[in-house]
């Protein structure tokens, strides 16, 4: 990697720091005013400050890039701003201590581009977050943005346009792949005086974030991409569905509108055609279950959020019974490149049936978390070691999940599958809304799916009975098996009820909810036969059935596990070997945590009996002590 | 069956703050759960008197309010605490450790998750997932997101509240 070279201090600089939701909770906001107060105090004429969307690198936040140099600062605190205005910003030195650090070999990396967790992206949907001021139009304009709208209706029929997507073949990136362009034709061909286009940003996945991330970062691309969209299937009202969880999503997406509006790219006869489309945010309520279609549906026309069987599908019957488009954030967002740029660009990415990139969100036990956009086909390892940085701590990789509660749990042996729509449903997992959570040896497969299940059991909405009642069933076998109480013949139940729930149940929730139990069953029985067989928990992480003790040759009574013990469970007196007492222990750990490195005298076993004393003895005294004292 | 509040509001508490969120709407069927989100927004949960407010402005059946505010779990039938502490138990939070951040908030704070303690002054439950897995375990008070948690963390954070005060 190339050394910062030191510039003139005069140079017009802009720091623009991410001020997306998760570097907002590292007080971006208050680093910005602290620069801004800064620049003024030193009277920098060239220096200004901005601010982006999330850059999806969230781990390494609040993070800031200095242009045109391109410098990425990591982990900037209020503290820093001073060093920076006048070191980098005032005398062109870059301040290297905030450099990132590659996870693998340790070095600093000054510039942007240069780190692998971004320059092995190929970043389409995401190609203007952390780019531009999510809040000023006209930034979105001067990246030509709007152009592919102006282009659409000006040179293309609606027919055209469905055409032109078809041949991309770009397909659904809510989860379940349906090709977009098909999508767009039912609902152009559906006779209906009102037809609808809805924007699904109700991001339920609990790992998953790049919706949130594209509507805080880019919500102008979204919201071209969808009228785009209105124009294929001839709406002229639309809603964009963003769970209320998003506030901040919530507010750039509806100044966004504002913004369009002013400009003449949304309302009635937009850039002076006969076209007209008025776009409505609503706010979801919470509820996970509103992420499907017909679900979504109700719930903007004010009812319980319950899906209903189709057909009638929504391209003939949607909303208050009229023709109706919904597509994902990421989808629409795609949209508006492929008419820059053609449907022939866009299927030269990705494989033969999964055209185009996908994004994840790479989160767990993983060095680069955040969000991470990739050609489909790509190979999982690459995902997880080269752009991920490998597992932290010297761990060993075991899982990653991916699809979220829908989806499945892939054991090593799978690292080297292309991740695309088929491989992914192959290996009984799913692309879902694209969450990847990596695990490592210290993750318990039947509590993953114990957590997942515990999920969709409370988010099921009721209708379906196998759903309703299957899960709950389900979910009360995997915490009996987790608190050691499981049975043989658990596996063979959890099997039967997963099948039934999947087959019957009406919606998306239902017919995936059994996936992470089927999954881990598949690929990781043996951690549901130690827990039934050996009331042994192989990961070390079920709390009824591990145990702490305190090893009596390594102990040297310094007491602070007793004192940072919640239960008061731990005796021992100064230069006494510790004991825990187990009938009282809740097995929090915090005696492991706190135990001094250097001694390392606590360890966590499972279905094994550790040799320590009943009562506190006298500490053994070390031969080195012994050795030390002969001088006196 | 979640039960409804035993508070004391009447119609003539609730009318005047209703009068002015209903002044924004025309009275259609689907303007309920903006309605909803806009009164649980004035009182901070929705009062009994509010709901039956609310049927009347929509000419809705009571048992219809009731339905959807049970559905969706933004909606709160009974009062919360004046600083609302959510912890995630999103997917990357949960390999990360929320289970312990949760109980050392609830050992703090001598609370469940869904519950509220007696002085009305915190209110704790959990959260599917706040978007911010990338600095899991997270939790929020109120509009504050709190990153990368840990038992040690959960003092300092819920302190810093404590001494703002």
């Amino acid at each position: 990697m190339s050394e910062a070279k030191p510039s003139n201090g005069n140079k017009q600089r802009t720091i623009y720091i991410c001020q997306g939701t998760g570097c907002i909770s590292g007080k971006s906001f208050e680093i910005t005013e602290a620069l801004k107060k800064a620049i003024v105090e030193q009277g920098l004429q060239g220096a200004k400050v901005d601010f982006t969307g999330c850059h999806g690198f969230c781990e390494q936040g609040p993070v800031a890039i200095v242009e045109p140099e391109g410098i990425f600062y990591a982990h900037v605190t209020v503290a820093d701003v001073q060093e920076i205005v006048e070191s980098h910003l005032r005398d062109g030195k870059p301040v290297e201590r905030l450099f990132y650090k590659d996870p693998v070999s340790g070095e600093a990396i000054p510039y942007h581009k240069d780190i692998k967790f971004y320059s092995m992206q190929q970043r389409i949907i995401l190609r203007n977050c952390g780019r531009l001021n999510p809040e000023r139009i006209e930034d979105y304009m001067a990246t030509g943005g709007y152009e592919s709208l102006n282009k659409v209706l000006k040179e293309m029929t609606p027919e055209q346009l469905i055409d032109e997507i078809k041949r991309s073949g770009l397909r659904g990136r809510g989860g379940a792949g349906f090709p977009t362009g098909t999508k767009w034709e039912f609902c152009h061909n559906a006779v209906g005086d009102q037809k609808y286009m809805i924007c699904n940003a109700d991001e339920g996945d609990p790992g998953a974030f790049m919706d949130r991330s594209t509507m805080e970062g880019d919500p102008h691309t979204v919201i071209e991409g969808m009228t785009i969209a209105a124009y294929a299937i001839g709406a002229s009202e639309g809603y964009i569905y963003i769970r209320a969880e998003y506030p901040l999503a919530v507010k750039r997406v509806r100044l966004a509108i504002q913004q369009a509006e002013e400009k003449g790219f949304l309302g009635d006869n937009i850039l002076g055609s006969d076209f007209s489309l008025h776009i409505h945010v609503k706010e979801g309520a919470g509820a996970f279950v509103c992420g499907e279609e017909t679900a979504l549906m109700a719930s903007i026309e004010g009812k319980r959020g319950m899906p209903r069987s189709r057909p009638p599908f929504p391209a003939n019957s949607g909303l208050w019974g009229k023709p109706t488009t919904i597509n994902n954030v990421k989808s629409l967002a795609t949209v508006p490149v492929i008419i820059t740029k053609g449907a022939e660009w866009y299927a030269g990415t990705g494989t033969e049936k999964s055209k185009g990139t996908c994004v994840f969100a790479l989160t767990g036990k993983i060095a680069n978390s955040g969000l991470i956009e990739v050609p489909m086909g790509i190979p999982l390892r690459k995902i997880i070691y080269e752009i991920g940085g490998g597992i932290p701590g010297g761990k060993k990789f075991k899982a990653v999940q991916t699809g979220g509660p829908s989806g499945g749990c892939l054991p090593e042996s799978y690292l080297d599958q292309p991740v695309d729509y088929e491989s992914l449903s192959a290996a009984g997992s799913m692309m879902g809304s694209g969450g990847m959570v990596v695990m490592d040896e210290e993750t318990c497969m039947v509590d993953v799916a114990r957590y997942f299940l515990s999920f969709t059991q409370a988010e099921s909405c009721g209708k379906c009975v196998p759903c309703r009642v299957g899960t709950k069933q389900m979910l009360d076998i995997l915490e009996r098996i987790c608190r050691g109480e499981g049975k043989p013949e658990d596996i063979p139940l959890l099997q039967q009820l997963g099948e039934q729930i999947k087959a019957g149940s009406l919606c998306g929730l239902g017919q995936t909810a059994p996936n992470p139990v089927l999954t881990t069953l598949r690929y990781f029985r043996d951690e549901y036969e130690a827990h039934i067989n050996e009331k042994r928990c192989p990961a070390l992480s079920c709390t009824k059935l591990i145990s702490f003790y305190i090893l009596p040759d390594k102990c040297q009574g310094c007491g602070i596990c007793a004192r940072n013990c919640p239960s008061e469970c731990i005796v021992g007196d100064k230069r006494m070997v510790h004991v825990i007492d187990q009938d009282k222990c809740v097995r929090c750990g915090t005696c492991l945590e706190v135990c001094p490195e250097r001694f390392g005298a606590v360890v966590k076993v499972s279905a094994e009996k550790v040799d320590v004393p009943d009562e506190p003895i006298p500490v053994k005294e070390k031969p080195k002590v012994a050795a030390a004292s002969q001088g006196e | 069956m979640i039960p409804l509040t035993k508070d004391n509001l009447t119609k003539a508490d609730v009318q005047d703050k209703l009068e002015e969120i209903f002044s924004h709407y025309k009275g259609e069927k689907q303007e309920l759960i903006p309605i909803l989100q806009e009164a649980q927004g004035q009182f901070r949960y929705l009062p009994a008197a509010a709901m039956r407010e609310i049927a009347r402005f929509l000419r809705m059946p009571e048992s219809t309010i009731y339905g959807v505010s049970t559905f969706y779990s933004q909606f709160k039938l009974t009062p919360l605490g004046k600083k609302l502490i959510r912890v995630c138990r999103g997917t990357a939070c949960h390999v990360r450790g929320a289970a312990k951040v949760l109980a050392e908030i609830e050992k703090q704070l001598g609370l469940k998750a869904g519950e509220t303690s007696d002085d009305m002054e915190y209110t704790l439950e959990t959260v599917a997932c706040i978007g911010a897995c990338a600095l899991a375990p997270t939790m929020t008070i109120d509009s504050e997101t709190y990153g990368k948690m840990t038992t040690k963390k959960v003092a300092e954070v819920l302190g810093v509240r404590s001494k703002a005060e």
